[in-house]
């Protein structure tokens, strides 16, 4: 064994020098690298990602191909689904309960972040209290949980302990909609604080510093100087937090709201043969609002990106119309 | 020459470690003070008390007789109200550091900030804005947001920033330590600008050839207290105290 190993390397001596690998027999003299240098250097080729690349088209061709040549997707019925009045109902519901959620939550979460990041003990107490308690219960428990608030508390009000009370019937506060809505803004709050509170950490101490030197009233150092820096990273994560939300209010079905996929679910028990046409529309419509809700936040982000980068970056049709302008010979577009 | 700033008894501890240790400071109406000493030596606390950046455990301190950031009640100081010291803040400038300009405003937008906030007249606050940019060399850059600039053109925002309000004191806190050698000079031009203008300048930094050439007076700190002050030619020719001597043994 030591034999042959030491025999190998005693061949490989008077290769040492020239043989540094299969395309270099002997190194080239100095007349030939010059000649080199001029030529433009090959990048490194990558062969294995091509290879996956085939094997990755080929499989999204095969499924693609199924989405055409296989008869169960029953395209035309979801043609005709996709604007029915129910589900355009369920489709209002959904786009309201997430909608107002948002824009609660984003309030909501704001001031909770702020009571969390306040001097005052009792408030930043409470604020973590709240976004522990929110945080912890399953959505679809706290849904139910109000859904039955009336057994638990008959009327709900508000007033001075032992003094004057205000009081309503909590069934006729709490009705259909506002169930909805409180119950999501309810656990939207306590996520959207959190990110509320990362963001608003995030932002450089000195800032703060340079605005109270310079005799910024306190409301104005919040809103001009701190809040839109904090937004550049807020706004990704709350982002997420609305789109987590659009599918969150799928559960409000537990809770007898007819939402978009509520409405699909019923409609599927009732059109037993449809469910799966019913199954694509409810996708295709989840879809386009997730692809609104995108483009929405990348206007926003470039918004609040202002002075972040030396240049700001291109809109994606400003990037398009840049790179049909340089294919053309005349390079009018610039 | 009246006094612009007086600071007595100025005492200051991190935890238990102290940072100013009893200090006593004149500085002359218009005049140029520059305050040098080694780094922990606590200059920059002392600095941000002046305009209660950072608060103080004992003693005051006043800008042209005025006490900052307490007031008289009964026998003792106590604390004012946020937003009174925001209003004497607004006629003290501070020059950070690390600039701190607003990166999401423009140039112009990161002067005029403080006026419109104060309410003042908005045109009025721009045109201002606009001739301090053309004082400090940068009126072409008003639209430009601070990224866009070197620390040197960045820092001189800073100074335009803190002199748009017309502050009778202006802090400079190391305003040369971030940047890089080349453009120590065109900040310190503009510092030098300032000197013999009115405005009272008090400078915490470790140029010593600006210090010889521009200030009027220079104080030496150590360990929380003030070693020993004097002329420019007092301290760096013929400085008395050992520790004065030692650390100009390092620097220059």
């Amino acid at each position: 064994m030591s034999n042959i190993l030491r025999s190998r390397s005693t061949e490989r001596v008077p290769a040492t020098g020239t043989d540094h690998g299969r395309d270099a027999p002997t190194a080239p003299d100095s007349a030939e690298l010059e000649r080199f240098a001029a030529r433009p250097i090959r990048p490194l080729r990558h062969p294995a990602r091509w290879i996956i690349t085939a094997l990755v088209v080929v499989v999204a061709l095969n499924f693609a191909q199924t989405l055409f040549t296989n008869p169960a997707w029953e395209w035309s019925k979801v043609g005709t689904w996709i604007v029915n009045p129910t589900i355009l109902k369920g489709l209002r519901l959904t786009l309201l309960a997430t909608g107002i959620s948002a824009v609660v939550s984003l309030a909501g979460g704001i001031l909770v972040a702020l009571a969390r990041l306040s001097k005052n003990p009792v408030l930043s107490s409470l604020s973590w209290l709240y976004v522990w308690v929110f945080r912890s219960l399953p959505l679809i428990l706290v849904l139910i949980f109000l859904y039955n608030l009336g057994n638990l508390y008959p009327s709900i009000g508000i007033g001075i302990p032992f003094g004057p009370q205000f009081q309503v019937k909590t069934v006729s506060v709490l009705s259909d909609l506002t169930l909805g809505v409180v119950g999501l803004s309810l656990a939207q709050i306590a996520y959207t604080s959190e990110v509320v509170r990362a963001g608003l950490l995030s932002v450089d101490a000195g800032q703060l510093e340079a605005a109270k030197s310079l005799g910024i009233p306190r409301r104005r150092q919040f809103t001009r100087i701190l809040l839109p820096q904090a937004l550049r990273s807020i706004v990704p994560a709350f982002v997420n937090q609305i789109i987590g939300l659009l599918q969150a209010s799928s559960l409000l079905f537990y809770v007898s709201l007819l939402d978009l996929f509520g409405v699909v679910q019923n409609l599927g028990s009732t059109y037993p043969t449809d469910i799966i046409p019913l199954l694509v529309v409810a996708s295709i419509w989840y879809l386009v609002f997730t692809s609104v809700i995108g483009v929405i936040q990348y206007y926003i982000e470039r918004f609040y990106a202002r002075g972040a980068a030396r240049e700001v970056p291109l809109t994606p049709l400003q990037r398009l119309r840049r790179a049909v302008g340089t294919r053309r010979p005349t390079g009018a577009i610039r | 020459m009246s006094t612009a700033l007086e600071i007595r008894g100025a005492t200051k501890a991190f935890g238990d470690k102290p940072v100013l240790r009893g200090i006593d400071l004149d500085v002359a109406r218009g005049s140029v003070t520059v305050i040098l000493g080694p780094s922990g030596s606590g200059k920059s606390t002392l600095l941000r008390a002046i305009n209660h950046l950072e608060k103080l455990d004992q003693g005051f301190v006043r800008v042209a007789g005025e006490l900052i950031g307490v007031k008289v009640k009964g026998d003792r100081f106590v604390e004012l109200h946020e937003r009174d010291i925001l209003t004497q803040r607004s006629r003290i400038g501070f020059v950070f550091q690390a600039f701190n300009l607003f990166p999401h405003l423009t140039i112009l937008e990161n002067v005029t900030e403080a006026p419109i906030s104060l309410a003042r007249d908005v045109a009025e606050s721009r045109e201002k804005a606009l001739i301090l940019l053309d004082r400090v060399g940068l009126a072409d850059k008003a639209a430009a947001y601070p990224r866009q600039l070197s620390g040197g053109q960045q820092q001189r925002v800073a100074i335009a920033r803190a002199l748009v309000l017309e502050p009778e004191l202006i802090l400079f806190d190391e305003p040369t330590s971030a940047l890089d050698p080349e453009l120590v000079r065109e900040v310190l031009d503009v510092i030098s600008g300032l000197a013999g203008t009115g405005t009272t300048l008090v400078v915490v930094t470790h140029e010593i050839g600006f210090a010889r050439e521009v200030a009027d007076r220079v104080v030496f700190m150590d360990e929380g207290v003030i070693v020993e002050q004097g002329t420019p030619a007092e301290i760096f020719d013929t400085p008395s105290h050992p520790r004065t001597r030692e650390f100009l043994s390092r620097v220059l």
